[in-house]
């Protein structure tokens, strides 16, 4: 154990303290460090390269070739997007994405804040309610979507029975209905997420100083007031990352749609994600799937950098 | 004039209770179905008005489920899945968390926005590059196709740098100049210092590799090779009037996920709230 140990304080210029080292070993001691530094970084970072960076990269490259089960990659330029703007699945794919994206990312915003500031509220049994409200979000998709099927059954769901006292009339066919699958979607999917995000605000909420809401409230500031004045700016970056998160996750929104509703009915429910994995996955058309993706893929950055930007200039 | 708004703050007090415990209700109304109708009869699962009680209890469906199904063979590589992928990531993870939080090099900061720029990417946009790649491996129809996929994710180095940056670096400072490598500062120093971290990454890991549906339903074609989710989807399939038995197969491929999280429940929501909390 002494020779290397030794050897190291060599290296790092240590065994004479109080000579200020010398030129040459704090250049190899950058070096050493840099090696030493990327060997730690080396063995998750080969497989996130290979595994996550090259398909990226490789993704536009296939977008801009006819592969298909049928023969290899040839190269047709602009081709594939050129037919996306033609393709009618292709409109409702993300005619129903932003469907889904615009009314999920408010109405889950605002649930789980809600849901966070009345936890926040140090009522007795908030700990418990805490692990009931995460609770969905680990649950599986599988089992998430059969069940919340059952609950949505239009005759004999206890959904509907329970809307039945209420309503009179009509009442909505849920999953098997063109109007009312989406709406199911996203409840299901705000009722999955919510907890996540929920989680994310009540850990904002415990850096808000309480001395400013204090001094609000002495200057006479009602409830609304402070929420508005003091909790919400304080909170502006949990919100900008909670926001990014929601925003991507709807644009991504894919396994429980395939689940619940795969699609249906007709298109009633067909996303982006599940376009892609049609035209990949189903029909083999490797390329032009690739385009789709790359259009889910720019949207999702554009998003981001735009958020980003937003939240840069409120910070200035 | 004191009495008032005390008796004001009771009664808000008061409706919050309400709230919360409505909220409550309503959360875990889909699980109490879903338990309640695993214990009934297959005719009784859909009746009006609901029963809310099973009568009576059947207790069959827990029995006759793996005989119908193949759920041994499911959990089995569930768990192998769950387990060699949760190794993985801790292992990367931490490792590669301690370059980016206790050392300095330089494009240290540059390759850590490739990992944060991945954030924005959706794994749904590359899963055809990645497809393509994995099975020019011949690695497509294995298990290992999945290990490679989930066990490399950025998450596992974010939570750990974000906790390593919690530890002082005179800690490490001090350990340097006792002469200890910097791998030995990473496994002597760090690592026990970072058993929080390192519970809350095993846990959210473990249970996301299980609850896992995209990856398995590309990639393992088998029915030996098999995931409880994709088992279950299929059994849901082929057997789609038996309601108590697929409620059935719902329960057992939640319960080890829901024994999980209340015991380990501290550290889920530590670990989200580090990661969140900056970012």
């Amino acid at each position: 154990m002494a020779t290397p140990v030794a050897q190291e304080q060599r290296t790092l210029g240590l065994t004479e303290p109080g000579r200020p080292p010398l030129r040459a070993p704090r250049t190899s001691l950058k070096l050493r460090n840099a090696l030493i530094g990327w060997t730690f970084i080396l063995p998750n970072f080969l497989g996130f390269a290979v595994l996550t960076l090259t398909p990226v990269i490789t993704l536009f490259y296939i977008s801009l070739t006819s592969w298909n089960i049928f023969g290899a990659a040839q190269w047709v330029g602009l081709d594939n997007f050129a037919r996306l703007i033609g393709d009618k699945s292709f409109h409702t794919a993300l005619g129903n994405t932003f469907y889904y994206a615009v009314v999920h990312i408010p109405v889950t915003i605002v649930v789980s804040l809600g849901l966070a500031l009345l936890l926040n509220q140090k009522l007795r049994g908030a700990a418990f309610f805490r692990t009931v409200a995460f609770f969905p979000y680990i649950t599986s998709i599988v089992a998430v979507a059969v069940v919340w099927n059952m609950l949505f059954s239009p005759e004999y769901g206890p959904i509907n029975q329970f809307l039945s006292l209420l309503v009179e009339g009509d009442l909505p066919g849920w999953t098997v209905s063109k109007d009312w699958a989406m709406p199911a979607v996203i409840i299901v999917g705000t009722w999955k997420d919510m907890g996540y995000y929920m989680l994310l605000f009540l850990a904002g909420l415990q850096t808000v100083p309480g001395e400013l809401h204090e001094a609000a409230r002495i200057d006479g500031a009602n409830t609304w007031q402070r929420f508005w004045n003091v909790t919400l700016p304080c909170l502006r970056p949990t919100m900008f990352f909670v926001t990014v998160m929601v925003t991507i996750q709807s644009f991504k929104v894919f396994d429980l749609i395939l689940v619940m509703t795969d699609g249906g009915p007709g298109q009633a429910t067909l996303v982006l994600s599940q376009y892609i994995y049609q035209k990949g996955f189903e029909q083999f058309e490797f390329g032009y799937a690739s385009a789709v993706a790359v259009v889910l893929f720019l949207i999702c950055i554009l998003v981001t950098v735009v958020q980003f930007l937003y939240n840069k200039r409120k910070e200035a | 004039m004191t009495a008032r708004p005390s008796a004001l703050q009771r009664s808000g007090r008061v409706l919050l209770y309400v709230v919360m415990m409505a909220a409550a209700a309503g959360i875990m109304l889909p699980f109490a179905w879903m338990v309640i109708s695993s214990l009934k009869q297959n005719n009784q699962v859909f009746t009006a008005p609901v029963e809310w009680i099973p009568d009576p209890v059947v207790w069959r469906n827990y029995l006759d489920i793996w005989v119908r199904a193949d759920m041994v063979t499911w959990v089995r590589n569930t768990l192998v899945l769950s387990v060699a992928v949760t190794a993985l990531q801790v292992l990367t993870g931490s490792f590669a968390a301690y370059g980016f939080a206790k050392m300095r090099f330089p494009g240290r900061d540059a390759l850590f926005l490739l990992y944060i720029g991945t954030i924005a990417v959706p794994w749904q946009s590359y899963m055809i590059p990645q497809f393509q790649m994995i099975s020019s491996w011949g690695l497509n129809n294995t298990l290992w196709a999945i290990m490679l996929l989930q066990a490399f994710g950025a998450f596992g180095v974010f939570l750990m740098k974000q906790y390593y940056e919690s530890i002082p670096d005179s800690l490490s400072e001090a350990a340097r100049i006792d002469g200890l490598s910097e791998y030995g500062i990473w496994w002597r120093i760090i690592m026990p210092l970072s058993v929080p971290a390192l519970a809350s990454l095993t846990i959210i890991t473990f249970v996301s590799t299980w609850n896992d549906y995209l990856g398995p339903l590309i990639y393992l074609r088998d029915r030996s090779l098999w995931t409880i989710q994709l088992g279950l989807q299929s059994f849901i399939g082929e057997y789609n009037a038996e309601h108590a038995l697929i409620m059935t197969g719902s329960v057992l491929s939640v319960l080890p996920i829901a024994l999980i999280f209340l015991l380990g429940q501290r550290y889920f929501v530590e670990g989200i709230a580090t990661t969140g909390v900056k970012g």
